[in-house]
């Protein structure tokens, strides 16, 4: 360019310029090239552990894995064989009473949140405290719902292990509802109110049911989440070694029937363990994966 | 509508007004249901945490603020202190932090630059993602099994040739702080590459151009301007994920040893406050419930400051951009 203008070519001031070398020393070309094999490596390394755990668990479970491990009750201590059927029924149960309270919840919040919230003061409030919530410790929910409702009620129960389940699962539900209603078009809102509906006429009828695949997926990923969750069931729900569908009676889950037979030291009851955790893997793997793929398939 | 006479368009008028008393009221009604809602999210959090320091205030009466800084957990005797549960929470969740960090930020940034192609990177980010749905009893179960006699022989060899370090002076048994800590890192991980590499993304492309416009390299550009910039939603992710490992509880109470004892030695056991209320609640008399749920205080106050700064912190992040 310097040249084509003429001016600089003639007192020559545009030689000292040399685009051919480049600033790139080799020190700084080879720092590039280690961070980028550095990161590299990490992400190799972090990739490690999620196959190694996903490998051990089928290869320990897939053994005893059966139809027994889903109809049998767990054998006693010295005894094998058997499988985890009450701890499934238990699972179903809990997450059952965690979705009843949360879901409603989740999604009334949500409403607020994407239809009439945005912007206001206590909109940002309650996004706060949803994402305050989201990262209170299972276990104090747990405890939450051990003070709450087994003290009152005087009993372990399914019902205390839903409550507990539901704070865990109702800032889930609310995120990724309000994500998927914020997905609607606001043209869709428009062209209802433009046609006579009433705020509640739009939202029953047009929004939600616009981004019903998303709610579904927020229930799915919170269902996912909460199922494996043995921390806040550990004091609410307990564990019950027999068939149980009351729901104000201790009851076995998954998540907490692995962590008792993890730490004892039986044989049949670690391969137990290891089956169950085969089955859950299983499952809340299977359930992320889809509706992440769902998920980012509406996106595209 | 032009066809329609004088009259009727009146009476439908009418009956529209007639209709919207009832709608309005309908829709009033609706409103208020769902502030009710989102009303109820924020009171649920306090309620949890009035009735935590509620049930924990006999407890809180009896042992005051010694149970903080003593550590005597005897439940014949109802003496109650949880300062080898607070050191165990601090110590592990910081060797998480020590691995996860680089770690976490050095893959978040790979996988938000373009040195391999989309196609690959996606599916990576995917699979990273789905650590954090690992069921944490899952990962328990194979710290026990799998990941402790694997790294066994390390401890082994860091015990015979180190233990003159205050750091390896224990003979090493497979549950330890380390043990913990190194699990926690690869469960929080997630967090942090998942919220850091989302502010590296939101980052205006103008800022690369500019960097590599200015001549340089590619590194340069990430460390002193991407890196810097999206610093707050680096820090912010790291609060979370300091916040999820203090919380932790099921990978603790199965890999951590459970020892009511503060040692130097990060290959001794030990125990964390989520540690100690999992493997002590269930045959836990009345008084050491309430002390129990005092340490649930401690835990949950700790946690609460951790994200309510990690909030305020990612908030400010999205607010500048």
């Amino acid at each position: 360019m310097a040249t084509a203008d003429g001016r600089f070519s003639e007192d020559g001031r545009e030689s000292k310029i040399n685009l051919t070398r480049s600033a790139r020393t080799p020190f700084r070309n080879s720092f590039d090239t280690f961070m980028t094999i550095l990161t590299g490596v990490f992400t190799i390394l972090i990739l490690v552990p999620l196959v190694a755990i996903v490998w051990d668990v089928a290869r320990e479970g897939i053994g005893q894995l059966g139809i027994q491990s889903f109809t049998e009750l767990p054998p006693p201590p010295g005894l094998t064989e058997g499988g985890f059927g009450n701890a499934i029924i238990g699972t179903i149960y809990t997450l059952g009473i965690g979705a009843a309270f949360s879901v409603p919840l989740g999604i009334l919040a949500a409403v607020y949140l994407s239809e009439f919230g945005r912007g206001t003061r206590l909109a940002y409030i309650i996004k706060f405290a949803t994402n305050v919530l989201a990262g209170v410790p299972a276990i104090i929910a747990g405890l939450f719902s051990y003070t709450v409702v087994v003290l009152t009620t005087g009993t372990f129960s399914a019902f205390a292990g839903g409550v507990a389940l539901s704070v865990v699962m109702v800032p889930i539900v609310l995120r990724a509802t309000e994500e998927g209603l914020l997905l609607v078009p606001q043209e869709m809102r428009q062209a209802a109110v433009g046609v006579g509906a009433t705020k509640f006429q739009t939202i029953s009828r047009i929004v939600i049911p616009a981004a019903l695949p998303s709610i579904a997926t927020a229930v799915t990923l919170s269902l996912a989440r909460a199922g494996g969750e043995a921390a806040p069931l550990l004091f609410t729900a307990l564990n019950n070694n027999f068939w149980s569908t009351d729901v104000w009676a201790p009851i076995a889950t998954l998540p907490v029937l692995i962590y008792f037979y993890a730490i004892i030291p039986f044989r049949p009851q670690q391969q137990l363990a290891w089956t169950a955790a085969l089955v859950l893997l299983g499952l809340i793997l299977i359930v992320s994966i889809s509706s992440r793929l769902l998920a980012r398939k509406r996106f595209q | 509508m032009s066809a329609v006479t004088g009259e009727q368009p009146r009476q439908k008028w009418r009956g529209l007004e007639r209709k919207n008393d009832v709608v309005t009221t309908f829709d009033r009604v609706f409103y208020w249901l769902v502030i009710l809602g989102a009303v109820a999210i924020g009171a649920v959090l306090l309620w949890i945490a009035v009735q935590i320091a509620i049930s924990a205030w006999p407890a809180i009466q009896a042992y005051g603020v010694q149970f903080l800084v003593t550590t005597t957990w005897d439940p014949v005797q109802n003496i109650y202190g949880a300062l080898p549960q607070i050191y165990g929470t601090i110590v592990t969740s910081m060797i998480a932090l020590v691995i996860a960090v680089p770690l976490g930020v050095g893959v978040a940034v790979f996988l938000s630059e373009d040195f391999i192609p989309n196609s690959i990177r996606t599916p990576i980010a995917l699979a990273i993602e789905l650590i954090a749905a690992i069921p944490s009893v899952v990962v328990g179960l194979w710290g026990i099994f799998v990941f402790i006699p694997f790294i066994r022989p390390f401890y082994n060899f860091l015990y015979d040739n180190f233990s003159w370090i205050p750091l390896f002076s224990t003979p090493p048994r497979g549950n330890s702080l380390l043990t913990l800590g190194i699990v926690l890192a690869v469960m929080i991980s997630p967090t942090i590459i998942a919220i850091s590499r989302g502010s590296l993304l939101a980052l205006p492309r103008d800022l690369r151009q500019g960097a590599l416009a200015l001549g340089a390299t590619r590194w340069e550009t990430i460390l002193r301007v991407l890196i810097p910039a999206a610093f707050s939603g680096i820090v912010g992710s790291v609060m979370l994920a300091l916040g999820r490992a203090m919380g932790e509880t099921m990978a603790a109470a199965m890999l951590v040893g459970n020892a009511n004892q503060i040692t130097p030695s990060l290959l001794a056991p030990g125990a964390t406050i989520a540690s100690l209320i999992a493997a002590q609640f269930g045959e836990a008399g009345r008084a050491q419930v309430a002390a129990l749920l005092y340490s649930g205080l401690v835990l949950m106050i700790l946690t609460l400051i951790v994200n309510i700064l990690a909030e305020i912190i990612i908030q400010r992040f999205q607010n500048i951009e």
